[in-house]
């Protein structure tokens, strides 16, 4: 077994699905013996039934013994067993997990303001607790007062050190987590068994899982053709006692249950699981199961353009020089005025003078001393042993500092710096003073930089059918710009959370499901309106409270890998169904011949298999049908591979293999196992 | 010509006629059914208002014809109105002596007379008894040929709620009960057979009101020729897929089949509403090709099942038969097998049940051909009304699966397919094969049952089996050898008849109401497109195997091993 930790990627860069675990049939076939218990069994009609025909082919078997009756018992009795495996299988694997969980939260102790000892189960939301470094946090709750680095890793499995401060968007902190430095005072803000660790241990334990509206839908429909083929066969019986060929009871179980959906009825909630799992294995805590499949609905995303669409920082991408100087001397300057500038726009302007202009970096620059950037003066820059100041910063902090010093401006600056606004940049002015006067020499071009890899995943899921709206605080023209750099559908500029708000209704009144990520308090709002709401794990409470699920890692790239497995999950269970009623053509072509060839000899024709003996015929469909589902696991877990691509191409593709397949595969199937079985003294 | 190439020929003129007759045909009922003015085209014919005449109906009856209903009401008009229909049947022939226009006929004993009640208001037109001899001109015109039409008004307008939930959005209002019945009548069923009715009547069915003639035929013997008004009857129980027969010969009878072209235009009467409704679908929920899908895997099915009994009818065995080109016994041999497979296959696959020929006699294929046909659930294209209703409510089962297939929750037209839904659509797939599989056990395994076969083995459970496909499917063909008329088939039928009717019914108008409720999903590249071959395809494999298959084992002991025996 892993353990949580080492399942996580310990980077929050974009997360990989840790590679299939192997099954563990072991542990799994001790859970599968447990669920044998008829109370549980009956929420999934179709292995209930199942169960009942093993109970009275047992009993047959005892009352009127045969190899042929054990056989079938025995077979039935595995089919059960492999349906319960397969959930079993799914659990297991968040059982690790959760026993890293709960070993976090069992050790807390919390200490009150006055000095006093309570264990943490006794925490009350409101009361205040002081956690100071080294200990662990009891309870989920707000900073009020101080700030603290904290370790995260027990939740989120990321190992770097996370800022937590009174006030502001930074201020949850979650219970089992770890101070490392500081103290802070914390308002609980959960009840005792309801906290985050509580939730996602039951998640990740699917002991709270409930069914989800979709899988409600396909039971129903499963359990009418359950009902439909009992109908059939208990029908049957009167019929074949009329045309002189009465049929076993163990026959007509056999026959009951090949043509029941098993296979779907016995994946089914694996399938549900494991989709869950795939989730939390990618760091995300749905919170409900509904907001999965609302995942694979969605129609319209909503996604933050810093962080998501862009890298977090602008960087600088040209130098353009104004009046008679030439571009190698404006990247000289800008070079010099950032050497000391240690923040990713400055570092960017010194990377892109080494890289475009071929200017090594200069480490020593004696008697140069260095002025930073401050609120007041917008500008930072460098002032030179010979005299001259270099300086860059926002546009009218640069023009006041020139005209200040009795400089002049080229009238061009206005053009340049409107030209690289309208193209969606940041225009940063540069200058320089000497004794002979102040003049501008140049703007440095400094640009949002869409992620790599972004166009693409956006043209994705516009094949999908989704569209993508960019959410950002820009104006609309550099909105505009990005967005179309990147392949994005739609802007909304200059957003303030109203119009997020407002936004999402205007999709959904259309019909439209709209997923989003947020963090922020005034992002909760949107987040719970949002049919997809995820939140980052870095996010106030508010934030947390508002969405349903909730991502670890804090990175917004993720909605889209979330979709996906909200798709994947559906279509897993559409393939599935598919496939299992597809069987049942060759099942009847295995067990009716069998049934009936005694009476009316022509129904042998019907025996296209030429299985060897009727004994055999019912005892290979009863094996096949059996092992199937010990064989469709994996692909129950690991999830019909999902390929981004249109509708209907999907459906083709997807009726291709599991439909098409699904008709075929039973033909060779049982006619191997019977070459198989007819080899078993007593069948043949 | 070969009797073939003349089937062939026969085969493609009717789908020329059904062709061209659709199109014209399907919008003029869309425009009859859309009633609210938000819906159809902005023309100043849509909607259209109330005639006069149908004025008149609704002051009779007291409604008010400008209210629309939500769906548990517009279920209890449409079952209220069919229970007063049966009471009323029922007492109709009970006392018809004591009725002017008898023909001298005595009252029908009960069992007979409630299963034709059932039989009539359900659309099924089994008929236990034998017409010429048993109702009088006032029961055939008052009752049964009044039943023809009004039951298969009832059937296009809970089609008609059907589509409006899927055309509407956000409403509890699936229309109103009351217009929808009487316009069926009066603006398509009342026209179109009055039409017919000439056109049969130039054609040489029978028209009077005689109690029937005695002729001394050449031979010398006295015959006796009941008369009647048979071609206007003859012309609803077509159009209305109704089956009914004047005579007990049905269509087979020279004077109601008088011809082979009256034959074929009783089979494109009994087709050409059923295949124009998938049009009217289209245009009232906007989307043409969506109507074009239905009637796509409608007319697939169909064609594959006419080619298939032509077959198994042309390769009968023995060298006699081989030598007439195919099996004649129980054919309408005045107009050649093919006429026969064609008409047995559209009657089957309809809800009609008339027949020109004897399904009984067909080849043993043949015969399973034509029970599998209303086994299917006659959506190919099935009953006026109920066969567009029953095709919806595969394509819902269709769309679910394969909607989970393309990675969303499934959604038709727009319309999400929920837990409710699917709860409806799941119950619907299961009524008609418990129905038929219970009511066939039940009659085989009882003593009272078995009285009344006339064959033994595969074929004598064939026979049984027929009749309870047919009756639950309200199909009202019978495949003949089986002593019907007695209280056991009586009930058990009429029982069949009248769940295989309203219980679909209101699973389909709570469909309706919960789909009209709904809001309307956007379509995208992620939706599944629902009017493409592939969907047709597919839909056409869930009729087969989800409701077919269910079905493989009964006809394995009955038909099948007769034929492979």
């Amino acid at each position: 077994m892993t353990t949580a930790l080492d399942r996580r990627p310990v980077s929050a860069a974009p997360t990989e699905p840790r590679p299939s675990a192997s099954i563990e049939w072991g542990p799994a076939m001790a859970g599968a013996v447990r669920k044998l218990d008829p109370r549980g069994l009956v929420r999934q009609p179709v292995v209930f039934v199942v169960w009942v025909g093993s109970v009275f082919s047992t009993v047959l078997a005892i009352t009127d013994p045969s190899v042929f009756g054990w056989l079938i018992a025995g077979w039935l009795w595995l089919t059960v067993l492999s349906a319960n495996a397969a959930e079993a299988v799914a659990e297991g694997r968040g059982k690790a997990q959760a026993d890293t969980l709960r070993k976090a939260r069992q050790t807390t102790v919390a200490y009150l303001l006055d000095g006093s000892e309570v264990p943490a189960a006794d925490l009350r939301p409101g009361m205040r607790v002081v956690v100071v470094a080294g200990q662990v946090i009891p309870g989920d709750g707000e900073v009020v007062e101080g700030i603290a680095s904290v370790d995260e890793s027990a939740i989120t499995g990321e190992s770097a050190p996370v800022i937590r401060e009174s006030g502001g968007d930074r201020s949850a902190v979650t219970g089992g987590t770890t101070v490392l430095s500081d103290r802070i005072v914390v308002e609980i803000t959960s009840k005792p068994g309801e906290t985050f660790v509580d939730r996602m241990i039951a998640l990740v334990e699917g002991a709270s899982r409930q069914r989800t509206p979709n899988e409600i839908a396909l039971n129903i429909l499963l359990s009418s053709l359950t009902i439909v083929f009992l109908v059939v066969v208990i029908t049957l019986q009167p019929l074949a006692i009329y045309s002189g060929a009465e049929q076993s009871l163990t026959t007509l179980i056999a026959l009951v249950v090949c043509l029941i959906p098993t296979t779907i009825g016995a994946l089914l909630s694996a399938i549900g699981i494991a989709g869950m799992d795939r989730l939390v294995q990618r760091n995300v805590l749905a919170m409900s199961g509904r907001a999965v499949e609302a995942a694979g609905d969605v129609n319209t995303l909503l996604l933050d353009k810093t962080g998501t669409i862009t890298l977090g920082n602008r960087q600088a991408s040209e130098f353009v020089a104004v009046g008679d100087y030439s571009d190698d001397e404006v990247a000289d300057a800008a070079q010099l005025a950032s050497l000391a500038d240690e923040t990713p726009e400055g570092r960017s302007i010194v990377v892109l003078a080494k890289e475009r202009y071929g200017l090594r970096g200069r480490d020593d620059l004696p008697g140069a001393e260095f002025v930073p950037f401050t609120a007041q003066t917008r500008m930072s820059g460098v002032d030179l042993p010979d005299g001259r100041q270099l300086r860059k910063g926002a546009a009218g902090a640069v023009l006041a500092w020139v005209r200040s010093l009795g400089g002049s401006v080229p009238p061009e600056v206005g053009d340049v710096v409107d030209g690289i606004s309208a193209a969606g940049g940041t225009p940063l002015l540069l200058a320089s003073a000497s004794a002979d006067g102040a003049r501008v020499l140049g703007v440095i071009h400094l640009k949002d930089v869409v992620k790599a890899g972004m166009a693409e995943r956006f043209a994705e899921l516009r094949r999908m059918g989704i569209r993508t709206v960019m959410i950002t605080g820009d104006n609309e023209r550099t909105a505009r710009a990005i967005a179309a750099e990147a392949g994005i559908d739609d802007v909304l500029a200059e957003a303030t959370p109203e119009d997020k708000l407002a936004l999402i209704q205007r999709e959904q009144s259309g019909g439209r499901l709209v997923a989003m990520t947020g963090d922020g308090t005034n992002d909760a709002p949107a987040l719970a309106q949002a049919d997809v709401g995820v939140a980052m794990n870095t996010g106030t409470t508010a934030a947390k409270e508002a969405g349903n699920m909730v991502d670890l890692d804090s990175d917004p790239t993720k909605l889209i890998e979330i979709v996906e497995i909200g798709k994947q999950l559906l279509i897993t269970r559409g393939s599935l169904t598919t496939f299992s009623i597809a069987n049942d053509l060759a099942k009847y072509f295995a067990i009716l011949p069998a049934m009936f060839a005694g009476v009316f000899p022509g129904l042998d024709a019907l025996n296209v298999m030429r299985l060897s003996s009727p004994e055999s015929a019912i005892l290979s469909a009863v094996v096949f049908n059996a092992l199937i589902i010990v064989a469709l696991v994996p692909l129950a877990l690991r999830g019909v591979k999902y390929r981004p691509a249109s509708a209907s191409a999907m459906l083709r593709r997807n009726l291709a293999v599991y439909g098409v397949g699904g008709v075929v595969l039973p033909f060779v199937g049982i006619k191997l196992i019977d070459l198989l079985v007819s080899l078993i003294p007593g069948i043949a | 010509m070969s009797a073939a190439a003349a089937g062939w020929l026969q085969a493609g003129l009717l789908v020329l006629a059904l062709a061209l007759v659709h199109r014209p045909l399907g919008d003029w009922m869309a425009r009859a059914f859309t009633t609210d003015p938000a819906e159809g085209p902005k023309s100043r014919f849509w909607p259209q208002g109330h005639w006069r005449v149908e004025r008149l109906v609704y002051r009779a009856v007291g409604v008010d014809a400008d209210a629309e209903q939500r769906w548990p009401t517009y279920l209890r008009s449409v079952l209220a109105f069919s229970l007063v229909s049966v009471l009323f049947l029922y007492g109709l022939q009970r006392l018809q002596s004591l009725l002017p226009l008898d023909n001298g006929m005595a009252g029908v004993e009960p069992g007979s007379a409630w299963n034709t009640a059932v039989s009539f208001v359900t659309n099924t037109n089994w008929q236990g008894y034998s017409g010429e001899s048993t109702m009088g001109h006032l029961v055939q015109m008052a009752g049964l040929a009044v039943q023809n039409f009004v039951s298969a008004a009832v059937g296009i307008a809970v089609a008609v709620a059907l589509v409006r939930g899927f055309a509407r959005s956000g409403t509890d209002r699936l229309g109103n009960f009351w217009v929808d019945v009487t316009r069926a009548i009066t603006r398509v069923l009342l026209p179109l057979a009055t039409v017919a009715a000439v056109v049969l009547v130039l054609g040489g069915v029978v028209q009077n009101l005689s109690s029937g003639t005695e002729a001394t035929t050449l031979a010398g013997a006295t015959q006796f020729l009941p008369g009647g008004p048979v071609a206007s009857q003859e012309a609803i129980k077509e159009l209305g897929t109704n089956g009914g027969g004047f005579y007990n010969a049905n269509s087979a009878h020279p004077f109601e089949g008088p011809s082979a072209w009256v034959s074929l235009f009783q089979v494109f009467l009994l087709l050409v509403i059923p295949f124009s409704l998938p049009r009217t679908f289209g245009r009232m929920v906007g989307d043409r090709r969506q109507g074009l899908a239905i009637v796509g895997v409608m007319a697939g099915l169909a064609t594959a099942s006419l080619a298939l009994t032509n077959w198994a009818q042309a390769r009968a065995g023995g060298a006699a038969l081989q030598l007439a080109g195919a099996a004649t016994e129980g054919q309408e041999v005045r107009f050649g097998g093919p006429l026969s497979a064609l008409f047995g296959t559209a009657t089957t696959l309809t809800s009609t049940g008339a027949v020109n020929s004897m399904h009984d006699s067909y080849t043993p294929t043949g015969g399973l051909l034509v029970m599998a046909n209303m086994m299917l659930g006659e959506v190919a294209p099935g009953g006026v009304g109920s066969g567009l209703y029953g095709m919806l409510v595969l394509a819902v089962v269709a769309v679910f699966v394969a909607g989970l297939m393309v990675g969303r929750t499934p959604e038709y037209l727009g319309k999400k397919l929920g837990r409710r839904e699917m709860t409806l659509a799941s119950l619907y797939v299961l009524v008609t094969p418990v129905l038929v599989l219970t009511g066939t056990a039940v009659a085989v395994t009882t003593d009272t049952g078995l009285g009344s076969l006339l064959n033994s083995g595969s074929h004598g459970l064939s026979e049984v089996l027929y009749a309870f496909t047919s009756a639950s499917n309200n199909n009202g063909s019978a495949f003949a050898g089986l002593s019907a008329n007695t209280p056991f088939y009586n009930t058990a039928l009429g029982l069949a008849m009248a769940f295989g009717r309203f219980l679909p019914m209101v699973l389909v108008v709570a469909l309706a109401g919960r789909l009209a409720a709904q809001g309307r999903a956007p379509v995208t590249a992620g939706t599944l497109p629902t009017h493409q071959p592939l969907f047709v395809g597919l839909l056409g494999a869930v009729v087969l195997v989800v409701v077919g298959l269910t079905y493989f084992p009964a006809l394995a002991l009955g038909p099948l091993a007769e034929a492979l025996a």
